[in-house]
């Protein structure tokens, strides 16, 4: 019998990545290409979405061609992306208008305090779930309207589309100009600020709020369910899922049940916990959003408790200091000392989410003296991660009343053993990673062969879980708290630095 | 058989004046530049530092398009990978490896003589295991260890006297082991018996960074009856699979061949 597989596209900040997988969950190639990052101006983050279509273009084939395989033994596609990134392009041409503006970009910071000041502004966090903030798409869809000449005509004449990076994939996948697929997943669309949490569709008063015409949106579909066939690239491939990655992720993790989480560590880290079918609203700073729909089913919410930057702050330690040479020396560099020496970095670049959500805040580094080194430097890079991971869980334990018992952790950064181990010292809860390190990618083919019957349910999926590694706690509870004191009195130093004015 | 001591290599002599050049002085140079200093044609110059800046001899400034020294020139003296960065490598794969073996998987580098556990899967049973990275093995009583000593002269020439006894089957002379290192060069893998604990076994393979060079082991090891097939030798599935992950990690690095 000829061997299927399912293939896995994960379009992230950095990378886009095709990773195909057997029957087992079991990866079996995978193919990877970055793409730049520009930064125009300070606070600005762009992508170029052609780059990031031809770099598909380019490692779809290559994975398959890397197992041996053909098309035709690729049973379904899943797409999981970066969420919230705007692309607007041109419905004829194919061609994007501009760069891509990324969910890290916080260009939109003074229209969005515009925003907050208008009377109807509550109606926003109250429809959506989510607080009014540069993190998401609808300010930045009004911003790029708002300042190209003709644009908002030829939105509102339906002949320039927006999508989040699975809707510009899936419609250049399904022919682009002729007649590409123009759709979203419910959970992308819940980024937006323009779905309505309980309808599941686009709320026309959301739309009038920020100024978006109805006529450039994608359609809204569910997360799993055969949306087409590819005509570029692998012809003939069923595309059968999207989700964002951080939905993805929870889906990868099987975690199905309400009371279910998961965090993964990538450029930012998002803790997701399964609500079930009840939108549950946070008094804590944490957002309401779909985790998943599959078929027509009713969809599954989450709580969600976002950090912005992660690994993030090791690239920077990397490109932006020039202090390692590759993200994994961080470690390295870090267990040249035993402790952080004082210092604390609070990354703030891009202003801070949960719990805060304070876009005017910026990072620091504080606490240095001439005895720090750069060691001490590459531990407080790490210890960031550790404790934004705490505050994130601390409001998720009062906002689900229940305490935390242990946590599931995915993503590239769990490569790392110090960072692990001390997660768990700051939670006091053992870390538990899964055999499948890239769970965004597994969520995405779980849900595509899940649409086209490659898996048969998700008690099947479940079995596919097992454990690769724990982290158990082993820090002095009077240490834990004086160093969390100390990364409170560092949080603090950020608010407040970008003016209103500018 | 027909032994001949070969004579000088011209294009590594050439290399080694390019390295020499770029030390000097400003340690900036274009392709002309180093072309016209050493006499050669343009294009030869440009295929050595092509090939050296593959090998991360050499630096290219992006802006200026001119020659210096790389990173890896000065790292020549110490680690050849750094650890946490072949555990990130590898983490994927080794993952596979477990769930396809359904045994614990370790990758190993060397260090003072003994095996450095860099990476630990668990076996995927979900039962009650311990994370041991950075736990030191012996060398002669593991797979992972007969990998490093194997492909590592210097290392295991160090083995000298009786071999520290784990069981009855650790292999403590010198000689019996030697024998089995070449063995282990011979077939690409290594295996041990309940050497090390009674009633435990496990297999390896050398993973290699670029050029070939051998940077760690990643192997499997549990319940010898699950390591091994009927005949009391290691199950050649399982070889297989240890044998084809190695060799995807080592690709991953840059190794071409394998």
């Amino acid at each position: 019998m000829v061997e299927r597989y399912v293939m896995s596209v994960d379009q992230g900040t950095t990378s886009t990545r095709c990773i195909l997988f057997d029957h087992a969950g079991r990866l079996v190639s995978v193919t990877q290409r970055e793409h730049k990052q520009h930064f125009p101006k300070p606070g600005w983050v762009e992508h170029d979405a052609m780059e990031i279509w031809r770099n598909l273009e380019r490692i779809a084939p290559e994975a398959v061609a890397q197992a041996g395989a053909t098309p035709d033994q690729v049973a379904a596609l899943g797409i999981a992306n970066q969420r919230e990134t705007t692309v607007l392009w041109d419905r004829h041409t194919g061609r994007p208008i501009g760069h891509a503006v990324v969910w890290q970009d916080t260009r939109t910071d003074r229209l969005v305090d515009e925003l907050a000041a208008h009377p109807r502004a509550d109606m926003v966090l109250e429809r959506c779930g989510l607080p009014l903030a540069t993190y998401f798409s609808a300010p930045r869809v009004r911003w790029m309207l708002d300042n190209r000449p003709g644009l908002r005509e030829r939105a509102e004449r339906g002949d320039v589309l927006f999508g989040t990076m699975e809707s510009w994939l899936i419609w250049n996948l399904t022919g682009g100009p002729e007649g590409g697929l123009h759709i979203t997943d419910v959970t992308n669309a819940s980024r937006t600020l323009l779905m309505n949490l309980t309808t599941l569709d686009w709320d026309d008063e959301l739309l009038t709020f920020f100024g978006v015409p109805r006529a450039m949106l994608p359609r809204i579909r569910p997360s799993t369910e055969t949306y087409g066939t590819a005509r570029q690239v692998l012809p003939g491939v069923r595309i059968a899922a999207a989700l964002g990655d951080q939905q993805a992720a929870l889906f990868g993790q099987t975690c199905f049940a309400p009371g279910e989480a998961k965090c993964t560590y990538g450029t930012g880290a998002f803790l997701l916990l399964n609500t079930g079918n009840e939108p549950v609203r946070s008094t804590h700073g944490l957002l309401t959003t779909v985790g998943y729909q599959i078929g027509d089913e009713p969809a599954v919410y989450a709580l969600e408790g976002s950090i912005a930057i992660t690994g993030a702050l090791v690239q920077w330690f990397r490109d932006g200091l020039g202090i390692i040479s590759s993200a994994p020396e961080i470690e390295t560099l870090a267990r040249t000392v035993d402790d952080n020496g004082g210092c604390y970095i609070v990354p703030a670049f891009s202003g801070l989410f949960t719990p805060y959500w304070r876009s005017e805040a910026r990072g620091v580094i504080v606490g240095l003296t001439s005895y720090i080194t750069k060691g001490h430097l590459a531990r407080a890079v790490l210890e960031a991660t550790g404790w934004q991971t705490r505050e994130v869980v601390d409001a998720m334990n009062a906002d689900s009343g229940l305490a935390l018992k242990a946590l599931k952790v995915d993503g590239g950064m769990t490569a790392d053993n110090l960072l692990m181990q001390l997660i768990a010292d700051v939670l006091n809860v053992p870390v538990i990673r899964p055999m499948a390190a890239e769970t965004v990618s597994l969520g995405a083919a779980y849900a595509a062969g899940l649409a086209v019957g490659y898996w048969p349910d998700l008690e099947g999926l479940r079995r596919n879980w097992h454990r690769a590694a724990q982290w158990l706690p082993a820090m002095d509870p009077a240490r834990r708290a004086v160093e969390f004191g100390n990364w409170h009195r560092a949080v603090e130093r950020t608010f407040d630095w970008i003016k209103p004015d500018g | 058989m027909l032994r001949s001591v070969p004579g000088p290599v011209q294009s590594i002599e050439r290399a080694a004046a390019i390295l020499r050049l770029l030390a000097r002085g400003s340690g900036r140079l274009g392709v002309s530049e180093i072309a016209g200093s050493l006499g050669l044609a343009r294009g030869t110059a440009h295929g050595i530092l092509r090939t050296l800046h593959g090998v991360g001899f050499v630096e290219q400034d992006g802006e200026t398009g001119k020659y210096r020294l790389g990173a890896a020139l000065l790292h020549l003296g110490t680690s050849y990978l750094d650890v946490n960065e072949l555990r990130s490598r590898a983490i994927n794969w080794a993952d596979a490896l477990a769930a396809r073996s359904g045994e614990a998987v370790r990758i190993g580098t060397p260090l003072d003589g003994k095996v450095l556990v860099v990476h630990h899967v668990f076996r995927p049973d979900d039962t009650l295991q311990t994370l041991d990275v950075g736990a030191l093995l012996p060398a002669h009583a593991t797979a992972l260890g007969k990998v490093l000593l194997a492909y590592d002269a210097g290392a295991a020439a160090a083995l000298t006297g009786q071999l520290e006894p784990f069981t009855r089957r650790t292999k403590t002379v010198p000689r019996d082991l030697a024998k089995a290192l070449a063995e282990v060069r011979d077939m690409g893998w290594a295996a041990e018996m309940e050497e090390m604990t009674v009633g435990e076994a496990g297999v390896a393979a050398p993973i290699r960074g670029q050029g070939g060079l051998v940077v760690g082991a990643m192997g499997v090891s549990g319940a010898v009856e699950r390591i091994c097939g009927p005949g009391g030798r290691p199950n050649p599935t399982l070889v297989t699979y240890v044998r084809d992950a190695a060799r995807a990690v080592s690709r991953d690095l840059g190794a071409s061949r394998w």
